[in-house]
């Protein structure tokens, strides 16, 4: 499988201590497949323990979770997925709103091997699930953006080692989702995460960490709260450790809804929850252990060096006709360095399954990734892939390349740019189905004078209350449930997961799933007839509040 | 049936060992020799417990916090921590906390619903002392231990982390 065209991007690489970590982390869950097949440990022992690596018992198989470490990908690793999902599964794989992948036809039996193929590349399924510390995410720009102070992976990665089998908190109450982001744009929904980095300059221009916790989606949504404005770079392990230990000793244990940090922070108060975590703070500062150093800091930095950028490239678009316009337009965004680009390849032509890449497509994206962006690509948690260092004379080759792909939508951030989780279709836990509904609506919006018309406009589906689809955080947000064994679909409108981070606000009762597409065009028609100079569906949304929206929405649907 | 299994032999691994504690319910006479009481027998009898001059030891549930004993704390021998079901990972910070901020020196026990992979954790937040089902052998309590060689956090165990193995290369 070598490709001689392969390049090794920047990014973190394991030492001999990451690889026999993981290793020998997959030899013990091989062992645990071993003893759950052979009879010894029973489900309900062995669930535990296989949520910790990231597997699932679906509605019709196992669930592989591999982890993408704050979303950062080589093309070697993209190789590899696309080479077990081959060998292993249905031939394709989806990404999801945490930027991993899920493999959704999965044998047991398998499992151990594809962990190993994983782990030569420097992959693996630690912590993707189950109730301790997930795989970390990040800004899907990082170190590709001029907007950050820095870039937010050394610290991810820092992150990701410490939290690694932390022994203190791999049985913790539930979930908990860390994100780092280092821009005043926020593009990784630090607000709706269980804990948040910022990476922040204080008044004296320092470089520190504002930490936020308590924020998530779920049957109960909340926005984090600030719990310190500024942690000094070599206490910011000590800062997070101290938020884990106050929420692993004071969460309730007896009601499995209530169970998240947001439930603890928002019952005690985020003052007397900054008062319960600074005391810790202290006292683990004091013993001194987690200290970061500045060469710990500055070695794993080293790992994420800019790539050596060509100087006196021309900075301008390319003219490449109007379709390669279009795209460039939502697609393609500003680079640090003249003479390069962002681009996102956006994983939602109408008509797809949100997320969803072939084996081919992965393949072939992971030479897109080797010939044109450094050997690198970013999975990003609205369910896009993102080449980050691309020179704009190369943008219309790559665009002929995704049309061959059918990954050439230029919708990036548009109406049909839509964030669905599985689903009915796969999950366990799902009330309604998502897809078809995403589908459905991308349908509906597929002309693209009108997405380009509409503007930037979220809609966000889950198919269940569990929110992985981040319907709260949508600008439309959609959420399936189930009446007596019909599927039935709730409006939310006026989220935001971004800096302006909101809630959206619930319409009413739901809509059935021949209605719903229709609903939403209303919603939409409401806002292009009410909106003033360059706002947002979500500007009119906040300006004008929910009545005229509520009122067309339901229009022509029977009492 | 359970047996207890520790690091008494001053070998490297663990060994079988005799339990020297007598569980005492919280309405039970005190019988000779040491004692494992619950908090709220301590609190009840905590004058009579401590003036009989044998160990006593003191049995936590997951949501009792260590650090309500104060300074009693040093008066006993035994801190026993209770895992009601092996998802409560409540009593992990417990140990942690016995260790490093109470500076708590003697046994701490882990007691109830535990699995075999959750030892390591149990070990390397500060437990001394494990009660097992008979089942329950050595030889997998010490590949428990060593399963994974190297850590990435500071704990109570002392081990060198990945981090300071890396600056010591």
């Amino acid at each position: 499988m070598l490709n001689p065209k392969q390049v090794e991007p920047n990014m973190y690489r394991y030492d001999e201590f990451d690889a026999r970590f993981v290793s020998e982390r997959v030899e013990q869950f091989a062992g645990q497949v071993e003893r759950r097949l052979s009879g010894e440990l029973t489900e309900d022992q062995f669930k535990p323990l296989r949520l910790m690596n990231g597997l699932y018992l679906q509605l019709h198989a196992y669930m592989l979770r591999i982890a993408v470490p704050y979303g950062t990908l080589s093309s070697r690793q993209m190789r590899r997925l696309a080479h077990i999902a081959r060998t292993y599964d249905k031939d394709f794989g989806h990404f999801t709103t945490r930027t991993n992948l899920q493999l959704n036809w999965i044998k047991l039996v398998d499992v151990p091997a594809i962990l190993r193929e994983l782990a030569e590349v420097e992959m693996h399924c630690i912590q993707t699930s189950g109730n301790c510390v997930r795989n970390v995410t990040a800004d899907q720009f990082a170190g590709a953006t001029d907007e950050e102070i820095e870039d937010p992976r050394p610290l991810a990665e820092i992150i990701r080692q410490w939290s690694s089998l932390h022994p203190e908190f791999v049985f913790l109450a539930r979930k908990f989702k860390i994100a780092v982001g280092a821009t005043e744009k926020d593009r990784a929904a630090l607000q709706y995460h269980d804990m948040a980095v910022q990476i922040v300059k204080n008044a004296e221009g320092r470089i520190g960490y504002k930490v936020m916790a308590g924020g998530g989606m779920g049957r109960t949504p909340y926005i984090a709260h600030v719990m310190r404005e500024f942690v000094e770079r070599e206490d910011i392990l000590a800062y997070l450790e101290a938020v884990l230990r106050v929420y692993n000793q004071d969460s309730r244990r007896d009601n499995i809804h209530k169970q998240r940090i947001k439930i603890l922070i928002n019952t005690i108060g985020p003052e007397e929850m900054r008062g319960r975590v600074a005391r810790e703070f202290e006292e683990i500062k004091r013993t001194g252990t987690l200290q970061l150093p500045q060469e710990e800091l500055d070695r794993i930095t080293a790992y994420f060096a800019l790539p050596r950028f060509e100087t006196g490239l021309s900075d301008d678009m390319p003219e490449a006709g109007k379709d390669f316009a279009d795209w460039a337009r939502t697609n393609v965004h500003k680079h640090r360095a003249p003479g390069y680009a962002i681009a996102t390849i956006t994983l939602k032509t109408p008509g797809q399954v949100p997320g969803d890449a072939t084996s081919a497509q992965m393949d072939t994206i992971a030479d897109l990734m080797d010939e044109f962006s450094v050997g690198e690509v970013r999975v990003t948690h609205e369910q896009n892939l993102v080449l980050p260092h691309v020179r704009k004379k190369d943008l219309p080759a790559i665009f002929a390349k995704l049309k061959e792909l059918d990954f050439a939508s230029p919708n990036a951030g548009l109406i049909t740019d839509i964030i669905a989780c599985p689903g009915l279709d796969y999950c366990d836990l799902a009330n309604a189905r998502s897809i078809p509904i995403a589908q459905s609506i991308a349908k509906k919006f597929e002309n693209l004078a009108r997405q380009q018309d509409i503007g930037e406009l979220k809609i966000k589906i889950s198919g269940c209350i569990n929110a992985c689809g981040h319907h709260h955080a949508g600008h439309i947000g959609i959420l399936g449930v189930d009446k007596k064994g019909v599927e039935f679909y709730q409006l939310q409108l006026g989220g935001s997961g971004a800096e302006d981070a909101s809630i959206g606000d619930i319409m009413g009762p739901g809509f059935t799933e021949h209605e719903i597409a229709g609903a939403v065009e209303r919603v939409v028609d409401v806002y292009l007839k009410t909106r003033k100079d360059g706002e947002r569906f979500l500007d009119t949304y906040r300006r004008l509040g929910m009545a005229p929206f509520k009122d067309a929405a339901y229009e022509k649907v029977a009492a | 049936m359970t047996k207890l299994i520790n690091f008494s032999n001053g070998k490297s691994g663990g060994a079988y060992a005799q339990d020297a504690y007598a569980p005492v319910t919280d309405d039970a006479a005190l019988p000779d020799g040491p004692v494992l009481v619950s908090l709220a027998r301590f609190q009840k009898d905590r004058d009579a417990l401590l003036a009989r001059n044998t160990p006593v030891g003191i049995r936590l549930q997951s949501s009792e916090n260590p650090e309500q004993l104060g300074k009693d704390i040093h008066h006993f021998a035994l801190i026993a921590l209770e895992f009601p079901k092996f998802r409560d990972g409540r009593a992990f910070s417990w140990a942690r906390i016995l260790r490093t901020r109470l500076g708590f020196t003697g046994e701490i026990r882990a007691v109830g619903d535990f699995l075999y992979d959750q030892v390591n954790y149990q070990h390397r937040v500060g437990f001394d002392a494990w009660e097992v089902p008979d089942n329950f052998t050595i030889e997998m309590f010490n590949r428990a231990l060593t399963e994974m060689t190297n850590v990435y956090q500071p704990s109570s165990d002392g081990k060198k982390t990945i981090r300071e193995l890396r600056a010591s290369r």
